[in-house]
């Protein structure tokens, strides 16, 4: 597992973009509770724009936790307290007068399990365009074709729109929910081990996707699956007991890291 | 101590020691024989009770003529000279009070069901859920009571011509006894509704209005409409209330401020009264039973229908 080797490593092209890239989410001394559970412990992460940020750990490290945070998604379990700074392109997403709903249209999340709602694939994918106020059924075709296009899963449905989105298998209603999201072109994609209840080759297809999404967007995805953080990601944030332990550029993380803890862990000693 | 040689334990020998092992054979054939009389009882009681319906219902059309049963609009069964037993106005007089209740409880129950559901905290939902409860196992006769001395009255205060006994006290009584019904079955159906559902539609910026009505509403729509409907069956058939406080004026009209007389309540007056055994007015309950049990079997037969067909799959 240390041999992993990156494909397509284009380490000279990416450091001349680096350079003017700007933070999309600059997280300051993060600490969050649930209840007494100290659960994520003085997070720092500087978030970079159009790029893939992987999110690794062992199970119970608080990866959907932070992940949660970052849409305050997390307030929907009323026990949390959280303290410290998120800036969400410079803004605090804590502050008392920052609307909640208006960073959730700019960020964007996929689950970990397919979430479709019990609709047609059409009306799933409109959801999001009519409650922010697009009714042009023109437009709204518009929306729904791109956005399946972006999800390459348009070929697959095209001829079925009108049909419940629970027809569709796992993983082209993972591609929906991914559809969904991008329906009102976000700033951010998060997600939750997006491919973990995928199988092998929907796997595949939601990583083509990510790579092509990243032109547009930037992404923070949770995985489990090292090969994937190193195939799809620019960088990587180990975490570990509610701690960044390490956060770097993805190769680096991958066959050279500083801490002694990130090798024992993507080496496979424990977690 | 034994423990301390686990090897020594065979789980799958002390399970074959089991030793009853024909005694359980014979009761497991046995069990569901019993299960299946017991089960009987009830079944073959709720057909004597339709066939009891059937026949004496039968016996009254042979005295008076079917189609004008159902189509007159004149209910004079006590008139000495000619009794009339046209059955509408009693129809009519159980649709103003099913009308009324409708408007009252359907609106009330849903939003209640949604706060319950979406809005209320854990806590504010352990407290109001048992009341609800408790109020539907409240017996009717008190509801009744309720409708005539303490609505009527203020109905009368601001509407001085309603009559004290009226179509519309009774009916929104009937509305307030089927709320916690429609509350709670509704709430039971919006609660199971996945909250990944909810969340998708959060994290895609709705607010929890949008939330509740345009995500939760439709998934739980099929059970919303079985127990609304179920309700209505309720209110169709509902009796103590309408028999304290509606008074019993058969009348074909849709005023709601009159005495009226509905299917229940004209049961209610025969069995109470002396019509004697065999008389066309004693068979003439089975008639109006009857209809009125066809109603609730249609409004349950819907119910069965929409929790089917609008059932939105996950
Ligand atoms: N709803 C909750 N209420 C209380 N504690 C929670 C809740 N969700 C998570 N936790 C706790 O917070 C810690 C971090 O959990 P989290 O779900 O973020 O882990 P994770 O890194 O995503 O794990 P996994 O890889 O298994 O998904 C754990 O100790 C967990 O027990
Ligand atoms: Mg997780």
């Amino acid at each position: 597992m240390t041999t992993i080797v990156k494909p397509e490593v284009k380490t000279a092209e990416k450091e001349t973009v680096k350079k003017n890239k700007s933070s999309v989410y600059k997280t300051e001394q993060l600490n969050l509770w649930y209840g007494s559970n100290h659960a994520l412990k003085n997070i720092d992460l500087d978030i970079k724009e159009n790029e893939v940020t992987a999110i690794i750990g062992p199970s119970g490290c608080g990866k959907s936790t932070y992940i949660k945070t970052l849409n305050r998604m997390i307030e929907t379990i009323p026990s949390v307290k959280t303290s410290g700074v998120i800036n969400y392109r410079d803004k605090n997403i804590f502050d008392k007068e920052y609307q909640v709903e208006e960073l959730r249209t700019k960020v964007g999340m996929v689950f970990q399990k397919p979430n479709p709602f019990p609709k047609s694939i059409y009306d799933n994918i409109a959801y999001g365009p009519r409650i922010h106020g697009i009714k042009n059924k023109k437009i709204l075709d518009q929306i729904v074709e791109k956005s399946l296009r972006g999800a390459a899963i348009w070929d697959e449905v095209k001829d079925r729109l009108g049909e419940n989105a629970y027809g569709l298998s796992g993983g082209q209603q993972q591609r929906i929910c991914i559809a969904r999201c991008l329906a009102i072109e976000p700033d951010v994609i998060l997600m939750d081990e997006p491919t973990s209840a995928l199988d092998p080759i929907s796997t595949l297809k939601v990583e083509e996707l990510v790579q092509d999404l990243k032109k547009d967007y930037s992404i923070i995805i949770v995985t489990h699956n090292m090969q994937q953080a190193a195939r799809i990601s620019d960088k990587t944030a180990f975490f570990l007991n509610g701690e960044v332990v390490e956060f770097d550029e993805t190769d680096k993380i991958f066959s050279n890291p500083s801490d002694e803890r990130t090798e024992d862990y993507i080496s496979g000693r424990f977690g | 101590m034994a423990m301390n040689e686990p090897q020594q334990i065979s789980v799958q020998e002390l399970i074959a020691q089991k030793s009853n092992r024909g005694l359980l054979a014979f009761t497991e054939k046995l069990i569901p024989k019993i299960l299946f009389l017991i089960a009987s009882v009830s079944v073959l009681t709720t057909i004597g009770i339709v066939f009891t319906l059937i026949f004496e219902t039968v016996t009254f059309f042979t005295e008076v003529n079917i189609f004008g049963f159902l189509t007159g609009t004149e209910w004079y069964p006590f008139a000495n000279s000619t009794p009339t037993y046209g059955i509408l106005p009693l129809v009519v007089g159980t649709l103003k009070i099913t009308g009324i209740a409708i408007l009252v409880a359907v609106p009330i129950g849903i939003a209640t069901a949604i706060f319950l559901s979406e809005y209320a905290s854990d806590r504010v939902r352990r407290f109001i859920k048992p009341i609800l409860e408790v109020l539907a196992g409240v017996p009717t006769i008190v509801y009744g009571f309720f409708a005539l001395t303490f609505v009527t009255p203020i109905l009368r205060s601001i509407y001085p011509d309603i009559a004290i006994f009226n179509a519309l006290s009774p009916g929104i009584v009937v509305g307030i006894m089927i709320i916690p019904m429609i509350a709670s079955l509704s709430e039971d159906a919006m609660s199971s509704v996945p909250n990944a559902m909810r969340d998708g539609a959060y994290a895609l910026g709705a607010t929890k209005l949008e939330v509740a009505v345009k995500i939760v509403l439709p998934a739980a729509l099929s059970g919303i409409v079985a127990s609304t409907v179920l309700a209505i069956s309720r209110a169709i058939g509902e009796t103590m209330i309408v028999a304290v406080a509606a008074g019993s004026t058969p009348g074909f009209n849709w005023d709601v401020t009159g005495s009226i007389q509905t299917m229940t309540a004209y049961i209610v007056q025969v069995t109470t009264g002396d019509a004697g055994y065999g008389t066309t007015i004693y068979y003439s309950i089975y008639a109006v039973g009857f209809t009125l049990f066809l109603f609730t079997l249609a409004m349950n037969m819907l119910a069965q229908f929409i929790s089917k067909r609008f059932r939105e799959e996950y």
